[in-house]
């Protein structure tokens, strides 16, 4: 280990009620880094930041954090960690002034100092006009932005956020993300969890992508990216031509449901065919797309009745050739590539799933 | 079983439950009192005026300082019990704590002392309401609080046993009508138990509530006798053997 290093794990699992919830995994979070775990509930991201904190005891492995084992140290690396727990912990009894500095004295933190400095953080998170208020009054977002902020009451060298901002609207979303930014230019190291790719392409230097307990990729925003997808996606949603792609779209008339139903004649043709569809095998559009356009793209993916295709140069020339094809899509778009689409190639499933 | 970890951070947590307390006690306060007073003036005052001298004392002076020693268990059994269990899963107050240096067991542990502080707060006070009304004859009631105290210890952890058991809100409810009224009911509060089957006064010996009206009857009435250090080692006994349980169950209900 390496004195940047803040937190080593090896082969660190974790077992309850005869479940494995993280499976073996080794990862390394340097020292004034963002290190983020991405991957959908039940992924094992919580239980491993438990673990960090000593909140969870480790079953098998080797976890060590700011160079100390948990199993050996907890109250030592606790008293340099700060932790914002995914579910909002403040202490409903206790106003938000003192939420900080009562929360202060669990770290022998003498009142003065306490004081002075959770005016500072509260001042830090535009909190400092409501020091009397009480905590179930505060909206979402301030409830989080002063959970970080009695995170941040011992000055730790390490923060842990678990889901920092799920459940929050987006502008107080981005309103947190940009104190963890400013924290982060101050050279405190965090490590946080999340199912949002855009909170983990926002913030993260560096992220491992979990899964049922398992790490499945690591590296920078940027780097997965390129070394998965590329920097765009071509989204192409079913067509609607079903099998018959080269037909001549708009011709497809009530007359295709003829005979089954006397009612369906008087419907839609869209709703009919999306009937029959059940009885027919299911439709090659996708094979006859892939083929007509494979030589522009590096990958696809299959996504329920969505294409994504990932384009070998530009994704303007493949969005022009599949616009030339006598195909009528529900849907095609030109996106820049994200983590969801990393993560979907990973496992075929998406985050939310 | 594993080695207990308490630190000196008790006392932090603990000052957090003063706190709290501190602002909300005129609620805590009267609401824990008004039950004794009913019970003195309907029973004591009321139908004491029908029934026959107890142990050579008019009925209320019998009652009073029973009621001392169940209001102090009755404080404390809420506490940890339905304020025990609301800390820990509706407000995850437990795992913010243990986020920080404070280790499962100074949590409890802390719950714990908060719990004999308001058997000892609750008790006293009652035992100066009884003061007031005249019931109280010897300056050995002096020594009530302390006795409050360690009672209080064994009451937190006899509640807290149930709350790590079966920590369920509904549950406790059981734990009321099973278990703290037959003790409220059968120990000496209401009437002496000499005039009960033999059973039921051997039985009686491991209620702590019954060693607790004994003690602090005897106080109240200056009747001092070698038995009451009796009496008091087994309350203290008892909270010293059966303190790792309470910090066990917790921990294994909390920390997964």
């Amino acid at each position: 280990m390496t004195e940047k290093d803040i937190i080593v794990a090896e082969n660190l699992t974790k077992e309850y009620n005869g479940k494995t919830a993280v499976n073996g995994i080794n990862f390394r979070v340097r020292a004034r880094e963002c290190f983020g775990f991405l991957g959908p509930n039940g992924a094992g991201k919580t239980t491993t930041v438990n673990m960090i904190y000593c909140f969870s005891p480790v079953t098998a492995g080797r976890l060590t954090v700011l160079g100390l084992d948990v199993r050996e140290h907890p109250r030592e690396i606790k008293s340099r960690l700060g932790v914002v727990p995914q579910e909002n912990n403040l202490d409903p009894d206790l106003r938000v002034l003192q939420n900080l500095l009562v929360y202060a004295s669990y770290f022998r933190i003498p009142a003065a100092v306490a004081r002075e400095r959770a005016m500072e953080l509260l001042a830090f998170f535009d909190l400092d006009d409501r020091t009397q208020e009480k905590v179930d009054r505060l909206s979402g977002g301030m409830k989080r932005r002063l959970t970080i902020a009695r995170a941040l009451i011992n000055n730790p060298a390490l923060v842990i956020l678990d889901e920092p901002t799920t459940g929050l609207d987006p502008q107080a979303r981005h309103l947190v993300w940009q104190r963890l930014r400013r924290l982060k230019e101050r050279g405190v190291t965090l490590v946080l969890t999340t199912h949002y790719l855009e909170e983990a392409g926002q913030l993260c230097d560096r992220l491992v992508i979990m899964d049922r307990g398992e790490i499945l990729e690591e590296g920078g925003p940027g780097e997965l990216l390129a070394k998965h997808i590329g920097r765009e996606v071509v989204e192409v949603g079913g067509s609607d031509t079903g099998n018959r792609i080269g037909a001549n779209p708009g011709q497809n008339g009530p007359a295709m449901a003829s005979g089954r139903d006397e009612k369906a004649t008087a419907l839609p043709a869209r709703t009919i065919e999306a009937r029959n569809e059940k009885h027919q095998p299911p439709s090659d559009w996708e094979t006859l797309v892939l083929s007509r356009v494979n030589h522009l793209l590096r990958g696809h993916l299959m996504v329920g009745d969505n294409l994504f295709l990932f384009p070998r140069e530009s994704g303007q020339e493949l969005l022009q050739a599949l616009q030339a094809q006598p195909v009528h899509f529900f849907h095609l778009l030109l996106r820049p590539a994200t983590l969801e689409d990393v993560f979907l190639k990973l496992t075929g499933r998406g985050l939310t799933a | 079983m594993r080695r207990i970890d308490i630190s000196p951070l008790v006392w932090q947590v603990l000052r957090r439950h003063l706190i709290i307390f501190g602002r909300n006690w005129k609620v805590n306060i009267s609401f824990n009192f008004f039950e004794p007073l009913l019970y003195i003036a309907a029973l004591g005052m009321g139908l004491g005026a029908y029934v026959k001298p107890m142990e050579g004392l008019p009925y209320l002076n019998f009652l009073a300082p029973g009621l001392v020693a169940s209001s102090a268990m009755f404080a404390t059994s809420y506490e940890c019990t339905y304020g025990t269990f609301v800390r820990m899963e509706f407000q995850k107050t437990f795992q913010a704590m243990v986020a920080t240096p404070v280790s499962m067991d100074d949590v409890i542990t802390a719950e714990i002392l908060y719990g004999a502080f308001k058997s000892t707060l609750y008790g006293s006070v009652i035992l100066v309401v009884i003061l007031v009304l005249g019931l109280v004859s010897s300056p050995w009631a002096l020594l009530v609080p302390p006795v409050l105290a360690v009672a209080g210890l064994l009451f937190a952890e006899l509640s807290m046993l149930w709350t790590g058991l079966v920590p369920n809100i509904d549950n406790f409810n059981y734990f009321f009508s099973l278990i703290m009224t037959p003790l409220f009911l059968f120990s000496g509060v209401f009437f002496p138990l000499s005039g009960l089957p033999r059973l039921v006064r051997e039985a009686a010996w491991l209620s702590p509530l019954y060693h607790l009206v004994n003690l602090v009857r005897s106080l109240v009435l200056g009747q001092i006798n070698p038995g009451l250090a009796w009496e008091f080692i087994w309350l203290l006994a008892l909270a010293v053997a059966i303190f790792p349980l309470p910090l066990y169950l917790m921990r294994r209900l909390v920390i997964k």
